[in-house]
């Protein structure tokens, strides 16, 4: 080990560099986790988005772009969020 | 009736057997009689952690079979009077027994010991539910890895489905320094995701490798290591003893590993 290598390690140390890998490993593990424990196959999940967009799209009109679709998990309870922004409520249903 | 508890995983070589002839023997010594059952057919390790492995004669299936009674199967530890270890047969496959005749076996033992410690084999297969099927409770045993941590979560699934509500999680492997400078899971990460409480976790030490070469677990020491001390507290744990969680920062607990926390915060 050359002294060079030496003072990096130990700054190295001193000022771990912000991030390392273990955010990003919890974030790839909570995601995947969600999915493997709703056992929803992609395709299925599509399939309900397009039905849930259909149902909306009666009652609301909305911004398609800024929908977000997604399963999250808190404890061991997966969650279905739709996140749909509305921009105008139709007078009658379609 | 003793308590059968099953040691599992879902991915291989995380620790299931170390941790099965550890807490055995832990047990022991506080005083408990425990009947260790090696579920890993085809692939038996316990007799070999165990340093047991020329004393093997009969095993499981000779029992099932009536060629031998359960007593003259049952290897006792000559260190440990209360341990004894009921052999899984290494030439013959994971189908050469049904969950029933698992069941069987278990509860004969449970009449005589206080525990009964099952040693699953790797999978979520017929070794899985063979290994599954006696228990009351489960010890998921991850390493704080990815591929590991998503294995114990289906594992998870497969127990609730199962019956088995009982379930607490040993954390294997930790490195501090590594998770100190955030490129390892901390236990209490792998602890939120998978959501079940926790009965313990144990460093990465090359000491538990020492101990398997000479077949002596670690428990066993007269001055207890780091790793021995972990699995000695889990045993404590299961006991029903409230023990503070091992401290693994302590030995690096010098002016340099302050320094830095103090930089990092
Ligand atoms: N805390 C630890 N520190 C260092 N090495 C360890 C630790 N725990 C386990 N090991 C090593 O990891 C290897 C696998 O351990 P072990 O056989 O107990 O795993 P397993 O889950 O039973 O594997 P399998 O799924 O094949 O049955 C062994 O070589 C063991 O010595
Ligand atoms: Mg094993």
């Amino acid at each position: 080990m050359s002294v060079l290598t030496v003072i990096q390690e130990f700054l190295e140390r001193l000022f771990p560099r912000s991030g390392g890998s273990r955010q990003d490993v919890k974030r790839r593990l909570q995601l995947v986790l969600a999915h493997d424990r709703a056992d929803l196959t992609p395709e299925m999940l599509e399939k309900m988005r397009q039905e849930i967009v259909e149902v909306i799209s009666r009652y609301v009109e909305f911004d398609a772009e800024g929908m977000e679709f997604s399963l999250e998990m808190d404890e061991r309870v997966t969650a279905l969020i739709a996140n749909v922004p509305i921009r105008r409520v139709r007078n009658e249903v379609l | 009736m003793g308590r059968i508890v099953v040691i599992t995983s879902g991915k291989g070589g995380v620790g299931k057997t170390t941790t099965t002839a550890n807490l055995g023997m832990a047990l022991t010594r506080l005083g408990r009689t425990v009947a260790l059952m090696d579920a890993d057919f085809g692939l038996r390790n316990l007799d070999l952690l165990l340093g047991l492995e020329n004393r093997v004669v009969y095993t499981a299936l000779e029992v099932l079979a009536g060629d031998c009674r359960l007593e003259q199967a049952l290897v006792r530890d000559k260190r440990q009077p209360g341990l004894a270890l009921l052999p899984a047969a290494q030439n013959r496959n994971k189908d050469a027994i049904t969950p029933e005749q698992m069941q069987q076996l278990a509860n004969l033992l449970a009449e005589k010991f206080d525990y009964v410690l099952i040693d699953c084999p790797a999978g979520i297969e017929s070794g899985f539910k063979n290994a599954i099927a006696p228990a009351q409770e489960a010890l998921l045993v991850t390493t704080p890895e990815i591929a590991a941590v998503r294995d114990a979560d289906r594992v998870v699934g497969l127990l609730e489905a199962h019956g088995i509500r009982k379930i607490s999680l040993i954390v294997n492997r930790i490195r501090p320094q590594m998770v100190q400078a955030n490129n390892m899971m901390s236990v209490s990460d792998v602890q939120e995701i998978l959501a079940i409480p926790l009965a313990g976790l144990v460093p990465d030490d090359e000491r538990v490798i020492i101990s398997t070469n000479r077949g002596e677990p670690l428990v066993l020491e007269a001055n207890l290591s780091l790793p021995g001390i972990a699995f000695q507290n889990i045993a404590r744990r299961l006991e029903g003893e409230k023990v503070p969680l091992l401290d693994l920062d302590a030995p690096y607990n010098t002016l340099m590993g302050r320094l830095r926390r103090f930089f990092s915060r």
